[in-house]
């Protein structure tokens, strides 16, 4: 096969696209660890929902767009439900509760997806509106994958502005700052916890709907996601947006550049770049020294 | 009532064993008394650094996967007799222990949750694509047992009840050696290191060289488990390193209490009854057991038999 700088930057483009789901599953992780120091074991299995209720959605309109809008609102819902009613009970028993609560939550959701979707998963499909290529003046790229990074970058500017310029934004930047500052100042902080868990989590359901063209669609879909989500956010650092985003690309690219030249290794490769980034610098590329590592 | 409770307490193991002997009349069948027994070293080894280190670590699965893989390796690819396959095992998990347990020592608090996790599906995925040791999706198969001999006695490995009893005389050693361990200063250095670590610093104790030799003997005692589940199966299914069975560690331990002596045991009873009771209602026991570990985690933390201990503490 021939290396030719054409497709290297199309291996490249590729490791974007698959680096924007990374960074929004990261994002979503961060922004719920950084403002409610929880570890979200649910994520990958919020990511699944996305993906399942995305698709039921599209079969239902044949309306990509409105499924893509009303998704991430359904799957934030969910989560919402989840902070107020299992996550919030057990604020200040420790760090590792609402952790192992997520995790058994994850057990109830997938199982949840089989009963209502089957075992099998479903079968997905491009919307016809994004099928096909585009030359991009360095070979034919698939148009849904462009699509991709552009609703991830929209996505991305979307929380920036919304967590830099308004005024609620500076209150949830505050809190994960300090929350008990906040409690003093007046501001219902577990409120502000129930929003930024729904939006976390909504943000995992929108990278659901966005990723479920792209692969299999099943119950276990997550599991994997999960992993790969904590390795980004090892890699970004634990709670730091622009880490995630970074590292989300990142891995993505360390995927996809491994895949063009030893295939085999590809699944490994990031890890392997977690391990590297773990004995080098263990707090993560933009993570606060002496934090967590 | 207390004197009872003090003397139990004081030769803990003596009466583990003793429970452990006459398990299997109590028990409907064999197979599950086995399971019971293999998953509670499973869960005792992991409590050794999630109850009594606070060490929570989701990649369990790859001490036990890797314990089973190289026993079973040894006996089918190289010919080896049980007992240095068992060893190999033990070795190999030890040995994988040192080095996911030197990466994931140097990060603290939730990252270690997430390192262990993500260093065990490299495990996976390495074993999954070596697929002439391992048979890769298939399992590894063809590990045979059908006789031992021990002291000129010849026993049927295949009969349960011999099976439960040569695999109890393992899980019992390595019982009495988490008990020895945890009367020991180390016990204590353990214990302290999960309450504070800087304290347990300041004191003038090596938090990482501590935090990484329980993490190291935690994952000889999941690699054994994990040898005699070979044996116990005669193959190893991939599953063996899989996430999930790293989250069934936590369960148990949580299920029946963490830091706890015997929780663990009560954990694994209690999991694998659960499992197999409710997959003849239903087919969808994920969703259940899910629940009612989210129940435990919300109300009673310190598992069945950590509350029963404490309940036994407060009237004492």
């Amino acid at each position: 096969m021939d290396i030719t700088p054409s497709l290297l930057a199309l291996q490249l483009v590729t490791g974007i696209a698959l680096g924007a789901i990374y960074a929004l599953l990261a994002l979503g992780l961060s922004l719920i660890f950084g403002m409610l120091t929880v570890v979200n074991f649910a994520h990958g299995a919020f990511f699944m929902v996305g993906a399942f209720i995305g698709l039921y959605f599209m079969g239902l309109t044949g309306n990509f767009w409105f499924s893509l809008v009303l998704t991430p609102l359904v799957v934030g819902c969910i989560g919402l439900v989840t902070e107020r009613f299992l996550v919030r009970p057990l604020y200040g028993r420790g760090i590792d509760y609402p952790l192992l609560l997520t995790f058994g939550l994850s057990w109830v959701l997938i199982e949840a997806m089989r009963v209502l979707f089957g075992i099998e998963g479903l079968p997905s499909s491009t919307p016809p509106e994004l099928r096909g290529a585009v030359d991009l003046g360095i070979g034919m790229f698939p148009k849904y994958r462009l699509f991709l990074i552009g609703a991830t970058a929209v996505v991305v500017l979307a929380l920036w502005l919304f967590l830099e310029k308004t005024r609620y934004g500076l209150i949830v930047r505050a809190g994960s700052r300090d929350g008990e500052i906040c409690r003093v100042l007046g501001i219902d902080i577990a409120r502000v916890w129930l929003v930024v868990f729904g939006i976390g989590t909504a943000i995992a359901g929108l990278s659901g709907v966005l990723a479920a063209p792209t692969r299999a669609v099943n119950p276990e879909m997550g599991v994997h996601v999960l992993a790969e989500s904590f390795v980004v956010t090892v890699v970004g650092g634990m709670g730091s947006l622009p880490g995630a985003v970074v590292a989300g690309l990142l891995v993505g690219i360390v995927f996809s550049m491994t895949s063009l030249f030893a295939p085999e290794l590809a699944e490994l490769s990031i890890f392997v770049l977690m391990a590297l980034v773990l004995l080098v610098r263990p707090q993560g590329l933009f993570g606060k020294a002496g934090h967590f590592g | 009532m207390s004197r009872w409770v003090a003397t139990i307490r004081a030769h803990r193991v003596a009466a583990v064993i003793a429970f452990l002997l006459v398990f299997p009349l109590l028990v409907p069948y064999q197979a599950l008394a086995i399971n019971i027994l293999i998953f509670g070293l499973f869960a005792v080894g992991f409590n050794l650094l999630f109850g009594y280190t606070g060490l929570l670590s989701f990649g369990h699965a790859a001490f036990l996967g890797v314990g089973s893989y190289l026993t079973g390796i040894g006996m089918v690819h190289m010919g080896l007799p049980w007992g240095v396959a068992v060893l190999l095992g033990v070795v190999s998990a030890a040995l994988v222990g040192v080095v996911m347990g030197f990466l994931a020592i140097r990060t603290r608090g939730i990252y270690f949750s997430m390192v262990t996790l993500a260093l065990a599906q490299i495990v996976y995925y390495a074993f999954y694509k070596a697929e002439r040791w391992t048979g890769g999706e298939n399992g590894l198969r063809g590990i045979q047992v059908p006789s031992m001999e021990v002291f000129g006695v010849k026993l049927d490995f295949l009969d349960p009840t011999t099976k439960y009893y040569v695999i109890l005389v393992f899980v019992a050693a390595a019982m009495w050696f988490v008990s020895r361990l945890l009367a020991s200063p180390f016990g204590a250095v353990i214990e302290a290191v999960r309450e504070n670590e800087q304290r347990a610093a300041a004191c003038g104790y090596d938090v990482a060289r501590t935090k990484l030799l329980v993490f190291v003997i935690s994952a000889a005692l999941c690699g054994l488990a994990g040898a005699l589940r070979a044996l116990h199966l005669s193959v190893v299914p991939i599953d063996s390193l899989h996430y999930l069975l790293s989250g069934q560690a936590v369960m148990m331990c949580l299920l029946g209490g963490m830091g706890t002596f015997f929780g663990p045991f009560v954990g694994a009873a209690v999991f694998l009854t659960l499992e197999d009771v409710v997959t003849t209602m239903t087919q969808h026991w994920m969703a259940v057991v899910g629940a009612v570990f989210m129940v435990f985690v919300l109300f009673f933390p310190a598992g069945i038999w950590g509350s029963f201990m404490k309940r036994l503490e407060k009237t004492a």
